[in-house]
């Protein structure tokens, strides 16, 4: 009888195991479907979605070189700015919204508290409250290139990094921030040799954050940056359609797809972080 | 030993004071041109009609009286709201199911969490072009298109949605399941509890604080999308009312918004504001909700 049970048990895990490897293979077919439409002839994707390309519809590598300098842009500069905005954003948020936190916990003043409390309410401002006074103020201010605009991303993703990096500098003890002050070590010396260091773990999960966010934000960059000189990758592929009267279907897959795998490959190579990360960064937020 | 923390923080604090040019000033200062120079200026020209915005004209409440005298605006309303609560319920209970069945040990399982997941890190803009190829595919078999009926493109956005953000609330779920106690789940089954009972008597009570966050994630990420709107549908199918209002069926709030300040007539832009604050009171209420039922639950613990 017991045993009975036991197998029944393991029977039901391994149909578990079926189901879900039949609704996880069902989970990655529009990965698949990119891949497949790349390959094709623009006429054959809209009618032969779901096919394999065939003699007639196979086009090679035709929509990857056609892409290239598809929407009179070339990706490759958009790729380009794709990555110095969010390399330089993150950078900067990391640097300094961590100095902030721990001068805001540690300092305590009347002004680190309303910093703080600013911060903690600008994360439940949509982006659309401030999205028009901010690029105009972005343009006078002339920060609408690849290499200013991640000042306006510090400055719009300072609340989630600094309520992030609060909540973990008040969980270290102040012994050895203590000790360095007694040995004569600086307030910027201790910040950056002892503090510093020791938010490393927490820097990672807010750094996969802000990645996220910016790499895959549209919005931000679409209303700050010079769109005739600077397109990031979600810019070039919402642009692809209003520059020609059709739109290129097999061309924009190709290029989907060549914006996709870079992520896919970040993912699989942090993904324990990455998930870390994201659990963080939604529990507390 | 509270009264010590404070007297050692108090200690730090001195030689600290003179360096928050240092450690404040660099995020201050982006931080004001970045969020609390525009959120200002954006209250005061929700109260303006203006063309440039060095040419403003006060015009008290009149632009919110637009935005409630505006049928495309309360079209949007309704919508994104029966959007963010089927897509709530339906994202919610998948993830759960998923999360439940991840953790009850089947091989795999960490396989199928990385599937699950991966939709999450593409960008809405990405997603929106991906699905509106796939249903396209679909519907073009049947002669129609995504585009062309408001219900294909409202069941559309949900199956959007749901792909990428199972995997997120799943991850939540998961570290919310496995932090029930592991003594409760074996005292219940020794009391020959069910499978059933022990999941609504014993696993949902513990795992609250996750279903609340997830349910308020998901509902202010169904009332903020923006993106996948844009890309799959941006609003198509167009109905002519007969005042001459074009309504876009399936534009929601952040789309109508946008619209509002960036279409066809300029002089808008003091309503498009108005919008923008009644879209923020909205979604910092929804946050306001979170925190007081998040608050209440740690007081009764």
């Amino acid at each position: 009888m017991r045993k009975n049970k036991i197998s029944a048990e393991k029977l039901g895990k391994t149909a578990l195991t079926v189901l879900f490897s039949i609704i996880s293979i069902v989970y990655i077919l529009p990965v698949i479907a990119v891949a497949l439409n790349s390959f094709k002839l623009n006429t054959f994707v809209k009618t032969h979605t779901f096919e394999l390309p065939n003699g007639e519809s196979f086009a090679g590598f035709a929509n990857f070189i056609k892409g290239m300098t598809f929407g009179n842009y070339p990706f490759v500069k958009s790729v380009i700015y794709s990555v110095v905005i969010t390399l330089l954003s993150a950078g900067l948020i990391l640097l300094f919204t961590s100095m902030a936190a721990w001068y805001i916990d540690r300092r305590n003043s009347i002004i680190c508290k309303i910093v703080y409390y600013l911060c903690v309410f600008s994360m439940v401002v949509p982006f659309q409250m401030v999205m028009f006074p901010l690029s105009k103020t972005a343009d006078r201010l002339h920060l609408n290139s690849p290499w200013t605009i991640p000042i306006v991303y510090l400055g719009f993703g300072a609340g989630l990094a600094i309520f992030m990096f609060v909540g973990f500098v008040k969980s270290i003890p102040l012994d050895i921030e203590e000790a360095a002050a007694i040995d004569g070590c600086g307030p910027v010396r201790t910040y950056f040799s002892v503090v510093m260091p020791m938010l490393y773990p927490t820097m990672i999960s807010v750094g996969i954050l802000e990645i996220m966010w910016v790499w895959n934000d549209y919005l931000l960059p679409v209303l700050v940056l010079d769109i005739n000189k600077y397109r990031t990758i979600p810019i070039h592929i919402q642009y692809l359609k209003g520059s020609y009267g059709t739109v290129d279907l097999g061309a924009t897959m190709a290029l989907i797809l060549l914006s996709i795998i870079p992520v896919i490959i970040f993912y699989l190579a942090c993904q324990k972080y990455i998930i870390k990360g994201v659990a963080t960064g939604a529990v507390k937020g | 030993m509270k009264k010590k923390i404070s007297n050692s923080r108090s200690t730090l604090s001195g030689p600290l004071a003179k360096w928050g040019w240092f450690f404040l000033g660099p995020v201050t200062l982006a931080f004001i041109i970045g969020f609390v120079w525009p959120f200002f200026q954006g209250i005061y020209l929700s109260f303006c009609k203006f063309r440039l915005i060095s040419n403003t004209k006060f015009v008290g409440f009149d632009n919110y009286i637009e935005v409630f005298k505006d049928g495309s605006f309360l079209h949007s309303f309704w919508y994104t709201a029966l959007f963010a609560i089927v897509s709530l319920v339906l994202i919610n209970v998948l993830a759960f199911m998923v999360a439940y069945v991840l953790t009850r040990e089947i091989k795999g399982s960490n396989l199928f969490r990385t599937v699950f997941f991966m939709p999450n890190l593409i960008g809405g803009i990405v997603l929106g072009y991906i699905w509106s190829m796939i249903f396209d595919g679909i519907l073009s078999k049947f002669g129609t298109s995504i585009l062309l009926e408001s219900k294909y493109g409202f069941w559309g956005l949900i199956i959007l949605l749901c792909w990428q953000q199972i995997g997120y609330m799943m991850i939540i779920y998961i570290a919310g399941l496995q932090a029930v106690p592991e003594d409760m789940l074996e005292a219940a089954k020794i009391d020959g509890a069910k499978s059933g009972q022990t999941l609504f008597r014993v696993i949902i009570p513990n795992v609250m604080p996750s279903i609340t966050i997830c349910t308020f994630l998901s509902l202010t990420n169904g009332f903020k999308l923006f993106d996948q709107n844009l890309a799959l549908t941006a609003g198509q199918p167009y109905i002519i009312q007969e005042g001459g209002t074009v309504i876009k069926t399936t534009e929601m709030l952040a789309l109508n918004i946008y619209n509002t300040f960036y279409g066809q007539s300029s002089a808008s832009q003091g309503v498009a504001q108005a919008k923008a604050v009644v879209f923020f009171i909205l979604v910092a209420g929804l946050g306001l909700m979170q925190l007081a039922i998040t608050r209440k639950r740690e007081v009764q613990q």
